[in-house]
């Protein structure tokens, strides 16, 4: 029978939650490393049994852990995160030069078929990789060489390298993210990149049309259509169906198109999820009122989703990882708030059900599907 | 032996007990640091940078209720703490568990 297990990363912990395919009654595990943030865990595709967590303090700094148990055991690994040359400097919140310092790992993201092979998105941004289960960490500096750099600049968590997509159709193609600098991508396994941002348009910055400089909060793809990505961008919900060289935008009839989340249904390669937040200064949904919504149409038109979801009162957030999918049929939807609930729908989001509702404020929510 | 009480967090870190003892070749604030990352390497880049071995801002030193923390790594210890009469205090500023 088919398991879920739905990884959680919050302000003071990480849980562990496990379900049947049924989705129905859930098993809580945790906090594991109490009173650390935990920004991101997630589990190698290739052994689901081995997880990475990011775990931080602001008094003790980065750590990761490495699970080789499903998150039974866990050991701290390499937390040496060192860029690669003279760091340099991007720009501060004001637009003066600010030097590159490492502050925590936003993301990890493992090879989808080698599980010691691992990478990690950091404030400040930039891309790290591993080959060696955690234990040492390398920069892939032609992302911050490439010349853009010094023009990219802080969004209001900070100038994180936050996302992170591997092509699985071709090992050498990645997309990565970065808050405010845009979306960039490889050809050549993170040997040289490349803004990705033409089409996206950002009034924060001189030139709302510039080659970098834009606030991309998250990226999806659907695993059978490696070529199309959509983006919620601090405002604007995007797609691109050419591997990131022009994108569209598909906000549509969405009542608000700031948001920070995105994801694509396991099976239905068109259908996409966002949840509206009312704007960047208030990060709650519209009218206190909790809704996730889907298009059908890979965007423009979208519904509303709100059956089993607060209608009254509700002024949380959904931060930019913590919205995952299952691939069981049908297609679970998770996400969490920074109200500590973590909300699951076992069809399609059709309906939802809170599985846990006083966590600390979310992070990030992964989920993996065990045979 | 020195004596060294380190926080709630890099105890659990650590694997370590409340107090842990350690064999320091150069009694000094640096030779201390030196050798708890070396019996506990899990600590590197906890208590200060990797590279630049400068505390971490929210780390603080103490010892013989006085104030180390800002204090060069080459400074020695106090003798009470190299006679192992007083431990050596690591510890988390009031400040560092926001949120």
């Amino acid at each position: 029978m088919s398991q879920v297990r739905v990884l959680v990363g919050t302000r003071k912990g990480a849980f562990v939650l496990t379900s049947d395919g049924k989705r129905e009654k859930w098993d809580v595990s945790g906090p594991h490393f109490a009173g650390w943030e935990i920004y991101h865990l997630k589990g190698s595709p290739a052994d689901p049994n081995r997880l990475y967590a990011s775990q931080s303090s602001g008094w003790f700094g980065q750590q990761i852990q490495r699970s080789k148990d499903g998150g039974t055991t866990w050991e701290p690994v390499g937390n040496k995160f060192v860029y690669a040359g003279v760091p340099g400097t991007h720009q501060w919140y004001d637009g003066t030069p600010h030097p590159w310092e490492f502050k925590r790992v936003w993301h990890l993201e493992p090879s989808l078929s080698d599980p010691d092979k691992v990478y990690a998105g950091v404030e400040d941004a930039a891309l790290f990789e591993s080959s060696d289960a955690g234990q040492s960490w390398s920069e892939l500096s032609g992302l911050r060489g490439h010349g853009t750099g010094p023009h990219w600049a802080p969004g209001a968590g900070g100038m994180c390298l936050h996302t992170i997509v591997i092509d699985p159709s071709n090992p050498q193609r990645m997309y990565i993210a970065i808050s405010a600098a845009g979306a960039f991508r490889t050809d050549d396994a993170g040997k040289s990149w490349r803004p990705i941002n033409h089409g996206l348009h950002s009034q924060h910055i001189p030139d709302p049309d510039a080659e970098v400089g834009h606030c991309v909060h998250r990226i999806a793809m659907h695993r059978s259509r490696p070529g199309t990505l959509f983006m919620q961008k601090h405002w604007d919900v995007m797609r691109s169906d050419n591997a990131g060289d022009s994108w569209q935008e598909v906000s549509g009839n969405l009542p608000t198109d700031f948001g920070f989340v995105i994801d694509v249904h396991a099976h239905e390669p068109e259908t996409i999820y966002v949840v509206p937040i009312k704007s960047d200064s208030e990060h709650f949904p519209l009218d206190g009122k909790l809704s996730v919504y889907r298009s059908r149409s890979g965007g423009n038109e979208w519904e509303a989703l709100r059956k089993g979801l607060p209608q009254k009162d509700c002024y949380v957030n959904v931060l930019r990882d913590a919205m995952a999918v299952d691939s069981l049929d049908k297609c679970g939807v998770y996400f969490g708030t920074t109200g500590g609930q973590v909300y699951a729908s076992a069809d399609a989001g059709d309906s939802w059900a809170p599985i846990v509702h006083d966590l600390p404020a979310v992070l990030s929510v992964e989920v993996q599907t065990l045979a | 032996m020195i004596r060294v009480i380190l926080p709630a967090h890099l105890r659990t870190l650590g694997r370590a007990g409340s107090e842990v003892t350690l064999e320091v070749k150069a009694f000094t604030i640096g030779g201390l640091l030196d050798a708890l990352e070396e019996r506990y390497p899990m600590l590197q880049g906890a208590v200060r940078d990797h590279v630049t071995l400068q505390r971490r801002p929210f780390v603080r030193y103490f010892a013989c209720e006085q104030d180390l923390s800002h204090e060069p790594l080459d400074t020695p210890l106090p003798s009470p703490v190299v006679s192992g009469a007083e431990p050596f205090l690591i510890v988390g500023a009031i400040a560092g568990g926001s949120f």
